[in-house]
């Protein structure tokens, strides 16, 4: 068999993935080299890192005092800033998706092409989602609360927490 | 059953068994979980880690005791695990290099027969991981999803309608869901198409990892192909994507055999024999130089070009030259050089079965 691409004769059978659609190409060893090199466009198209992923979509018609504004922004519940994020790649609790939903939907599109989950759900239902934030929410002001020897405070928070962890239990049970 | 028991045994995806294991060895799916009144791990407190672990430790166990999840299960706290221990159980795929490296209370169960995994405190709350030897995705989504419900009965997971099952890390979020498959392509790469594959898998959003997953260089000829996107389509779509995939790269791998074995058979009878030869009489090896060899041989067993070897033998080889597995075995801790002679011994060993003595004693 002769080489496709000029007259030597073709040692390398190459099947190459066009769609999902399997590509034959029959070349000699010295076009099959050039062919399966790489070019410059191809090497740099690596899966971008998540903060490469984040600083592409918010330099776009943001100014840095936007940006400064925007990193600043704190979750009520866990008390992570955008920047915390942007740094880390981590988000710090389930309400963030909500609380950073505009600054996250660009990413999300960037990564799944998607932003609507269609898989399964849990069969019991996603009960009180609000009253699970807010028990993580209380647990952190107790927490503060006890650093700064409030303890008259940490106590109510703690039956807060317990009544709600409770009422929990109930709507579950 | 403990940690060092599952040293001598051979777990359900090295069995060698299942469909296309010549070419796949293994198939896992993993779903990342996260309970919805904690915050995730990068806000919790030691306390809040410490608590997470008990919740989800004691459902699971609760499940294992009611007789639901299959088999018996083994549950190791990480936090106290020798640094061999846990370099054993990620070499095994039993945990993630992260969950051995990371801090603060967390834990492992383990299935006995090594056909499911549940790291607490990982990234996630929760990582459930099902593995089994060969192309076999359908049976461990199911599994999976078995396990997955019956956590799911006694726990709240963070999950919104929107955007399903909420993770730490946006890139898992929807429905939390890794389909990863384990191919042995030696003819791929000895042809030199290999690069072209993993570029037309990046373009259709498949990663291609190494062995031993994120970041790793793929060595010995193993990769793994999974998934990227989590959110907008469903767990079996998902899982589809891969499953569909897989056939097209097995069958450019037997082709790239078949054109091997006919353009030039003594260069690749030379390149298997030279390997075994070598894996039966080195003094000292690498677990580098280990990896590429065996997979040479692996393929010329597959190629009918080495006899009476079997496969799940070089798949224990695989695993068990590696650096904690071999301390493990010979039950002392060894350095770089020691590990080595430790190696080669090992392969002398296992490799000179056939009746004639270890060459190199002679
Ligand atoms: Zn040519
Ligand atoms: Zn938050």
């Amino acid at each position: 068999m002769k080489c496709q691409r000029c007259e030597r004769p073709a040692t390398f059978h190459i099947t190459d993935l066009v769609d999902g659609e399997p590509n034959e190409l029959h070349l000699c060893e010295e076009c099959a080299q050039t062919y399966l090199t790489p070019t410059e466009e191809e090497a740099a198209e690596v899966m971008p890192a998540m903060a490469g992923l984040l600083a592409q979509h918010l330099a776009v018609g943001e100014s840095a005092d936007d940006l400064k504004r925007l990193d600043q922004r704190a979750c009520p519940v866990c008390g992570i800033t955008f920047l915390e994020f942007r740094k880390q790649g981590r988000l710090g609790c389930p309400h963030d998706y909500t609380f950073f939903a505009e600054e996250l939907e660009p990413l999300l599109m960037n990564i799944h092409d998607d932003t609507q989950h269609i898989g399964k759900s849990p069969k019991c239902g996603a009960a009180g989602a609000d009253q699970q934030t807010q028990i993580i929410r209380l647990r952190r002001e107790m927490k503060e609360a006890v650093a700064t020897e409030s303890y008259e405070r940490a106590s109510e928070l703690r039956d807060e927490i317990r009544a709600l962890e409770e009422q929990f239990r109930k709507d579950n049970g | 059953m403990n940690l060092d028991d599952l040293v001598s045994t051979n777990g359900e995806w090295l069995r060698g068994s299942g469909p296309e294991a010549d070419i796949v060895i293994s198939s896992r799916i993993r779903l990342a979980r996260n309970l919805a009144d904690f915050p995730f791990i990068s806000k919790t407190t030691e306390s809040d880690r410490a608590e997470i672990e008990r919740i989800l430790h004691s459902q699971i166990q609760a499940i294992q005791e009611a007789g639901k999840a299959p088999g018996d299960a083994l549950y190791l706290n990480v936090t106290d695990l020798a640094e061999v221990d846990r370099q054993f159980l990620v070499e095994r795929q039993l945990i993630s290099r992260e969950h051995a490296e990371s801090d603060g209370a967390r834990s492992v169960v383990i299935d006995t027969d090594e056909r499911y995994s549940v790291m607490i405190n990982e990234e996630d709350h929760l990582r459930i991981q099902v593995m089994h030897s060969g192309l076999d995705l359908e049976a461990a989504l199911q599994r999976i999803n078995m396990l997955d419900d019956l956590i799911e009965e006694q726990v709240n997971y963070a999950f919104s309608d929107k955007l399903g099952y909420l993770t730490a890390c946006p890139t898992n979020v929807g429905t939390g869901l890794r389909v990863s498959v384990m191919l042995h392509l030696p003819a791929l790469v000895i042809t030199r198409q290999i690069e072209k594959v993993f570029k037309s898998l990046q373009k259709i959003n498949l990663a291609v990892r190494g062995l031993y997953g994120e970041g790793s260089q793929a060595t010995g000829d193993f990769y793994q192909i999974s998934n990227q996107v989590t959110l907008g389509q469903t767990e079996e779509g998902l899982a589809k994507k891969v499953a569909d995939v897989v056939p097209v790269l097995i069958s450019y791998e037997r082709q790239a055999r078949e054109f091997l074995i006919h353009e030039s058979q003594e260069t690749l009878h030379d390149r298997v024999s030279r390997a075994f030869g070598i894996l039966r009489t080195a003094q000292t090896i690498s677990s580098e130089e280990t990896l590429h060899l065996l997979s040479s041989v692996r393929m010329g067993i597959n190629l009918g070009l080495i006899g009476d070897l079997p496969i799940p033998t070089i798949n224990k080889l695989l695993i068990h030259t590696q650096p904690a597995h071999l301390q493990k075995l010979s039950g002392n801790e060894l350095d770089a050089a020691d590990r080595n002679i430790e190696r080669a011994t090992y392969l002398r060993q296992h490799l000179n079965v056939d009746g004639t003595s270890d060459p190199s004693n002679n």
